[in-house]
């Protein structure tokens, strides 16, 4: 067992973390108070291939391996979790289900675009009254001659407002439940959508989360991704993605969270010498970095077997359920440990608290991780 | 818990004034980073802000399981109001009656304690947070007043507070002995109110820093005799943790009752209440049961503090153990909403888990709750 990254996966690692040092980090807390990221920022983006990470050579993408991917995810996480989760939707999700799942035509219409950055996606699962219950979906897809006609709802869509496509799940057959659904790539020009105002969330406020609904929305036939009636199934391999990119982004905040720690608490005289010098504070640093390696091992070894095609359904909701829960634990301490300057604006652990809260809940609540991993434990 | 009936209807009319006037307007002042005013008369006229003060200096005083129950049910709706009067009770006006003169309680406590007006307390400096012993505030005597000079942090209620008991250090006593205490206020030449700070929660609070430069303090402004303000503070503190207490408790109920909605309302995958699934009823259970032992805490160091017996550790195990249970409670009722439980604005835990996190860090930080317990519990054991 070797626990080494490769050259190449160090070499990304060290790209973005450059770039989030250089360029992301030095903004967020004004993203953050602003609570969006500036168009220069995005175009610098796609410019380096941040948009097109997954992707094959031959639709402009860096063709990366999951492994490699998060690493550089991590980092860009580490220094703004809203701009990362941002890409991630767009790669994992969105790039992703249009490369596994849709036609060529469709893969030659939308992924070239997607890698550049041109094209946004943003990924229309959840509904007011769908969340962790996807078969619920009551937003409906019916045939009409060469078109779906779609009407519905969808709330909680990361990159609401830079999307040019929005992925969407639907009903082809009302009441058909999970065998009912079916997934359509809908250009945002389409007329009857309607996206709303940006929400104001507790974290992850340089990234744009919006309610979009859909209003005898026409989309030709032949958008729609995979078969009809694959929707449920489509939607669940890719959360996979997404649940691997949630777990390294829950690692960056509380890596970011456990460095601001160890400096202040050297730097922070109390009694007469730095705070670093207590046991209460350095056993609470042990503690965060154990378990930030425990879940970034978790992470690595989800991305790992992905990598090699692998059915990685158990060992995803394992990474992002155990991450999750770290993150927030660390971000905490880190906070405690910063006492009541910690609490304040101008220090990064007070964003960091507020962005690793969405951890145990988008994407997957920690209870549907566990319905998922319980369902591997037991299904035999 | 079983509440004596004067308890429970001294409940029942905090909650009323409580859910009419504080209520309504907790999610906008979070949003808007307001510090609500027009709040301050009607509560001074309910009693709220002379709870630790008697009648004779303007005050209403009531019985300290009663302090709490008001901080609580505040809190309950606004962790904002909830600390602005904890801190203005027991930081602002408890010092002053508790440690005072006759005189000073006469000129200083009527018009925060029945005029609507409100008082600090200025202790945490730059550089002495958890080591408050480490003031670097001085004040230097000359004839006929003290010259006070240096920056205090983190102060509730800075920029509205008519006046602030301030502590400094007095001489060059080693340690905490050279550390004394003066009534200031704001309107003296000298005293400057910094900028508001950008909190993480309780954006409804005034917390800004104090600047003092070469002001003048008259002698009859020292609080209490010379070399005392540390003993002072650690006593102030004691009965302040309480309320922090009471303030995380009511935090804590509130985003219990948020989820409580929530779980019986809202349908989860086996198309019946989430709060019919085994995962959302023992978050539940375990949140109920925490609140209740809190409360059990919170109430019992109450209960100490009334009797006159030495209370420093039992206040110290309310606030360690109520701000624990507060952040819980406001986490796992987020956890319980879901997506939905992150917007703000929409439901209140998504702002209770930002306002109760400093209840872990303000009047000492959890870790130095466990300074204070370890002590306290070592002392009959520790080899000389």
């Amino acid at each position: 067992m070797d626990f080494k990254l490769s050259e190449d996966d160090l070499m990304l690692q060290e790209t973005a973390a450059d770039l989030a040092a250089k360029r992301i980090k030095p903004n967020a807390e004004k993203w953050d108070e602003e609570g969006g990221l500036p168009q220069e920022m995005i175009n610098e983006l796609a410019e380096l291939g941040y948009f097109g990470m997954l992707l094959p050579e031959e639709f402009g993408g860096l063709a990366l391996t999951t492994v490699s991917y998060n690493c550089a995810m991590e980092e860009l996480a580490k220094a703004c979790a809203g701009l990362m989760v941002m890409l991630s939707v767009h790669n994992s999700l969105c790039c992703e289900v249009i490369y596994c799942f849709a036609s060529d035509e469709l893969k030659q219409k939308y992924l070239p675009d997607m890698a550049a950055g041109k094209i946004i996606g943003a990924y229309c699962l959840t509904e007011p009254n769908a969340g962790t219950d996807i078969a619920g979906i009551k937003t409906s897809a019916v045939k009409k001659a060469d078109k779906y006609i779609l009407n519905g709802t969808k709330t909680f869509v990361t990159n609401g407002g830079l999307a040019s496509v929005f992925i969407v799940f639907a009903a082809t057959r009302p009441e058909g439940g999970r065998e009912g659904l079916s997934c359509f790539a809908v250009p945002k020009d389409t007329p009857g959508i309607s996206v709303g105002a940006k929400e104001k969330k507790m974290g992850l406020k340089a990234s744009d989360t919006r309610e979009v609904s859909f209003t005898d929305v026409e989309v030709p036939a032949d958008h729609m991704i995979g078969n009809e009636g694959d929707g449920f199934k489509t939607a669940v391999i890719i959360l996979n993605n997404g649940r691997i990119g949630i777990a390294f982004q829950s690692i960056g905040i509380a890596q970011a969270a456990l460095e601001e720690a160890i400096s202040y608490s050297k730097e922070r005289h109390q009694f007469g010498q730095p705070i670093a010098n207590f046991q209460a504070i350095q056993f609470k640093l042990a503690q965060m970095a154990t378990k930030i390696d425990a879940g970034r091992l978790l992470a690595l070894r989800a991305a790992s077997m992905k990598d090699a095609g692998e059915n990685v359904a158990q060992e995803s909701s394992m990474a992002k359920l155990f991450c999750a829960q770290i993150s927030n634990y660390v971000v905490n301490e880190a906070l405690q440990i910063h006492g009541g300057y910690g609490y304040m604006k101008e220090y990064p652990v007070e964003r960091y608290f507020r962005d690793a809260r969405a951890c145990e809940i988008y994407e997957g609540t920690s209870e549907a991780q566990m319905m998922v991993i319980s369902r591997q434990l037991l299904k035999d | 818990m079983l509440l004596k009936k004067e308890h429970q209807e001294f409940r029942e009319r905090i909650r009323a004034f409580v859910e009419k006037v504080i209520a309504p307007g907790a999610a906008k002042i979070d949003v808007e980073q307001r510090f609500p005013t027009e709040y301050l008369k009607p509560m001074a006229d309910e009693g709220l802000m002379g709870m630790v003060v008697p009648e004779e200096y303007g005050g209403s005083q009531v019985d300290t399981i009663s302090y709490s129950i008001a901080v609580e049910e505040l809190s309950r709706v606004c962790g904002s109001t909830g600390i602005t009067i904890a801190a203005h009770n027991s930081l602002g006006c408890f010092p002053i009656y508790k440690f005072g003169t006759d005189e000073q309680r006469k000129k200083y406590l009527p018009r925060g304690t029945s005029g609507g007006e409100l008082l600090a307390f200025g202790l945490t400096e730059p550089e002495a947070g958890s080591d408050a012993g480490a003031t670097k505030t001085t004040a230097v005597k000359k004839d006929d007043h003290w010259l006070l000079n240096g920056t205090k942090c983190f102060i509730t209620s800075a920029s509205h507070a008519y006046a602030s008991v301030n502590t400094a250090r007095t001489s060059d006593a080693p340690g905490v002995h050279g550390i004394s205490s003066f009534i200031m206020e704001k309107d003296w030449e000298g005293y400057e109110v910094g900028k508001k700070e950008n909190k993480m929660g309780l954006r409804g609070s005034d917390t800004a820093f104090l600047h003092f430069t070469d002001v003048k303090v008259p002698l009859e402004n020292q609080l209490g005799n010379e070399g005392e303000g540390f003993k002072q503070f650690m006593i102030t503190l004691d009965g302040g943790r309480i309320s922090i207490g009471a303030m995380a408790l009511g935090l804590a109920q509130g985003a219990y009752e948020c989820a409580l909605k929530y779980a019986g309302a809202t349908k989860g995958t086996n198309g019946k209440p989430v709060g019919t699934t085994q995962g959302i009823q023992f978050k539940l259970a375990d949140m109920a049961t925490e609140i209740e032992a809190a409360r059990h805490l919170v109430y019992g160091a109450s209960e100490m503090k009334d009797a006159g017996v030495k209370f420093s550790q039992q206040s110290a195990m309310a606030k360690l153990y109520a701000s624990e249970v507060g952040h819980r409670a406001c986490y796992e009722a987020i956890q319980i909403l879901g997506e939905v439980g992150l917007l703000t604005g929409s439901h209140p835990a998504e702002r209770m888990l930002r306002d109760v996190k400093l209840c872990e860090i303000g009047e000492g930080t959890s870790e130095v709750q466990r300074i204070v317990i370890a002590r306290e519990v070592l002392k009959p054991y520790m080899a000389k």
